[in-house]
């Protein structure tokens, strides 16, 4: 999705949580449901404000994160693009139904502007503390989509690009955002309807009685018809054979957990996005994402002015993690950097894939405050 | 011969080739709701695509699956919050959650009262055995003080929840507390609660004889239904016996029947006030 540059185009001055509406609605988004939680809560009042007014719109306050989680997967299998949005505690909540999400295979989409933890933590301070969680908070074994953003564009972008995710490969996406990155304003461009493409999950053509929920396609995504469409089938979190019932064939377990991994395995050209700043002679690289990542430009841009060719990897997608734009970097470089906001999740991802070729430092912060371009720039110099 | 009508109408509403034998024991009494509730959706008229069944997680959360309508299982305690959203996305689809005892008023309490709070069209049928059937015989918040259950060796100390005054207060528009022996009354109840608007609860005495009537000194499921047909009596009956000499009986009928507008209604009212209609 090419960041637009047409002169028309609407300029908003905005708050990244509002830049998230913006582009939830951009992506066709019509249902929200969710409980406040300081940092995200401008997502859901926005919405309050603006899903009435668009046909078809609807939003529901619940009474906790498990009932906004549960709502917007009702919504969905109804045939709703839903959205919920939420911080670390709110996101613990959902965890149990997160993997009912990708077992039952509902298109959902999670934003969760993480905040300083554990627990009630740091309320309106920064932190990327949530990414592991993202990735493994529920239980059993799965595959999930979680992606990030830098900036109160890429907010936009990537709220359309979730939504789009989600529909394409029928699973829940996370967008993770932290605090500064929700809280900051600035000037955004919000696209023209033909400039960015917007994927509907795909309805099934054959006749009800020939349609069955979970069978295997092309690409491994089945159909999804909404409720209520004349195509009456049945839905559970149990591990189910290709009719929707449950069963506990070895066989059809299998088929049912291979394809959950398959169905987003096999399509990671498409899934992991990420953003190259100088690269293309580096001898060092940080990889970033989040704010953190918009430190880091910065830093790489003051290092190749001292000399230091330095750049930069901003990863957009978290999970999967991008292994083979990972490995591309680490042909060219003696050594990454990898800041975060925590004391090592993504880092831990990086070492896997580097498995001792380069060195990999880290520069971890967790309290509570932003990692400034200056932090970078001086392992930049140093390495 | 009524009784040969009544199953061949059931028949048609079954996933006969798809979901059967069913898991409910023999003497259960989620059977004979899943019956009621067939015969009143037929009995509405209403067409099998506008039928939405959501179930929890237990013994009642498997009547979904036998059923040929839209139905999602879902996890426990939550039906009402995926119903919420079903009802929201689809506001003309008759949305018609199954839970247990537990699932509904231990794990699911707080989504009960608020779905009864909100006023949410969806009808709730509460299939309450007084205990945990699935997970093999906990006590549940309706155990009653006193009772035997894997939980309570000693019996059970707390107190328990009672599913009518408790959604009553919560603001259901539509409150009955039925049993599955007096299947015509729950036949009765069951499409008032679908029919009437905004948020309805129907309680359904529904007996578990593996998991609580062999604790709790039944010999037989037939012991129990007999003990469920003494038990039950009508509010009017009820309310005339002096509460001293009231001993197990409950009182069963409808409770509360409000007419106000379902959330979904005034929700898309008012959005369409937004929408510069009128
Ligand atoms: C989060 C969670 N906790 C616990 C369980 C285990 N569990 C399954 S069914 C059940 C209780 C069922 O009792 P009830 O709701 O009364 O229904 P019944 O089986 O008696 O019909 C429990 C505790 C679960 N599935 N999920
Ligand atoms: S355990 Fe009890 S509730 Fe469950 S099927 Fe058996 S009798 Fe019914």
């Amino acid at each position: 999705m090419a960041r637009p540059k047409k002169k028309h185009n609407k300029e908003i001055f905005a708050l990244g949580n509002e830049a998230v509406v913006e582009g939830a609605l951009l992506a066709g988004c019509n249902f929200y449901a969710g409980y406040p939680i300081t940092p995200s809560s401008e997502i859901m009042e926005i919405m309050a404000q603006r899903l009435p007014t668009i046909p078809n719109g609807a939003f529901i306050q619940m009474e906790d994160e498990i009932g906004g989680i549960g709502a917007i997967i009702g919504a969905s299998l109804a045939g709703r693009k839903v959205l919920t949005a939420t911080s670390g505690p709110g996101f613990s909540l959902m965890q149990e139904n997160l993997g009912y999400g990708c077992i039952t295979e509902t298109p959902l989409v999670i934003v969760n502007v993480m905040r300083g933890g554990p627990s009630t933590g740091l309320p309106t301070s920064p932190a990327q503390g949530d990414v592991q969680q993202a990735r493994w908070g529920t239980h059993g074994d799965h595959s999930i989509i979680v992606l990030s953003a830098s900036n109160v564009q890429e907010c936009l972008e990537m709220t359309i690009e979730a939504f789009n995710l989600a529909e394409k490969y029928r699973t829940p996406v996370i967008l993770l955002i932290d605090e500064i990155t929700a809280h900051t304003r600035e000037k955004i461009i919000i696209p023209n309807e033909n400039e960015y493409e917007v994927f509907n999950r795909t309805l099934p053509t054959m006749p009800p009685e020939w349609y069955k929920p979970y069978e295997e396609t092309v690409r491994g995504v089945p159909p999804m018809p909404a409720i209520g469409s004349g195509y009456r089938f049945h839905v559970t979190g149990l591990t189910h054979d290709v009719n929707g019932f449950p069963t506990s064939r070895a066989d059809e377990v299998r088929e049912l957990n291979e394809r959950l991994f398959r169905k987003i395995d096999q399509f990671l050209d498409d899934i992991q996005l990420v953003e190259e700043v100088d690269t293309d002679d580096a001898e060092v690289a940080v990889i970033a994402y989040g704010t953190v990542a918009r430190s880091a430009e910065l830093a790489v841009k003051q290092a190749r002015a001292l000399g230091v060719k330095a750049g930069l990897l901003n990863l957009k997608t978290l999970f999967p993690y991008p292994r083979k734009a990972t490995e591309k970097l680490l042909y060219k470089v003696k050594t990454i950097i990898v800041p975060e906001m925590n004391m090592g999740q993504i880092s831990r991802e990086v070492k896997r894939v580097n498995n001792g070729q380069v060195s990999v430092r880290t520069i971890n912060k967790v309290d509570g405050q932003i990692i400034a371009p200056a932090e970078i720039l001086k392992v930049l110099t140093r390495v | 011969m009524a009784d040969i009508k009544g199953t061949q109408l059931i028949h048609e509403y079954l996933r006969h080739n798809k979901k059967f034998p069913h898991v409910f024991c023999a003497g259960c009494g989620h059977g004979i709701v899943l019956g009621s509730l067939i015969r009143s959706i037929h009995g509405l008229g209403l067409s099998k695509d506008d039928v939405c069944v959501v179930a929890g997680i237990g013994c009642s959360g498997r009547l979904a699956a036998y059923v040929d309508f839209n139905t999602v299982h879902t996890t426990h305690g939550r039906a009402l919050t995926f119903a919420t959203g079903i009802k929201m996305a689809k506001p003309n689809m008759h949305v018609i959650v199954v839970m247990g005892d537990g699932d509904s008023m231990a794990i699911g309490g707080n989504h009960l009262i608020h779905a009864a709070r909100r006023n949410i069209g969806v009808t709730a049928l509460i299939l309450n055995n007084n205990i945990y059937g699935m997970t093999g015989g906990q006590c549940s918040p309706t155990t009653p003080s006193g009772s035997f259950s894997m939980t309570t060796p000693a019996g059970q100390m707390e107190q328990s929840f009672d599913c009518v005054e408790l959604c009553s207060a919560a603001g259901a528009n539509y409150v009955a507390r039925g049993s599955v022996f007096h299947v015509n009354k729950l036949d009765a109840m069951i499409m008032e609660g679908i029919t009437n608007p905004g948020f309805g609860v129907v309680e359904i005495l529904s007996p578990c004889f593996t998991q609580y009537g062999r604790k709790n000194k039944f010999k037989s499921p037939v012991e129990m239904y007999q003990a469920l047909k003494k038990k039950v009596t009508p509010i009017e009956r009820f309310n005339e016996i002096p509460e001293a000499e009231r001993g197990e009986r409950v009182p069963s009928g409808v409770f509360v029947k409000k007419n106000k507008p379902g959330l979904e209604e005034k929700y898309y009212e008012m959005a369409a006030m937004c929408q510069g209609g009128e």
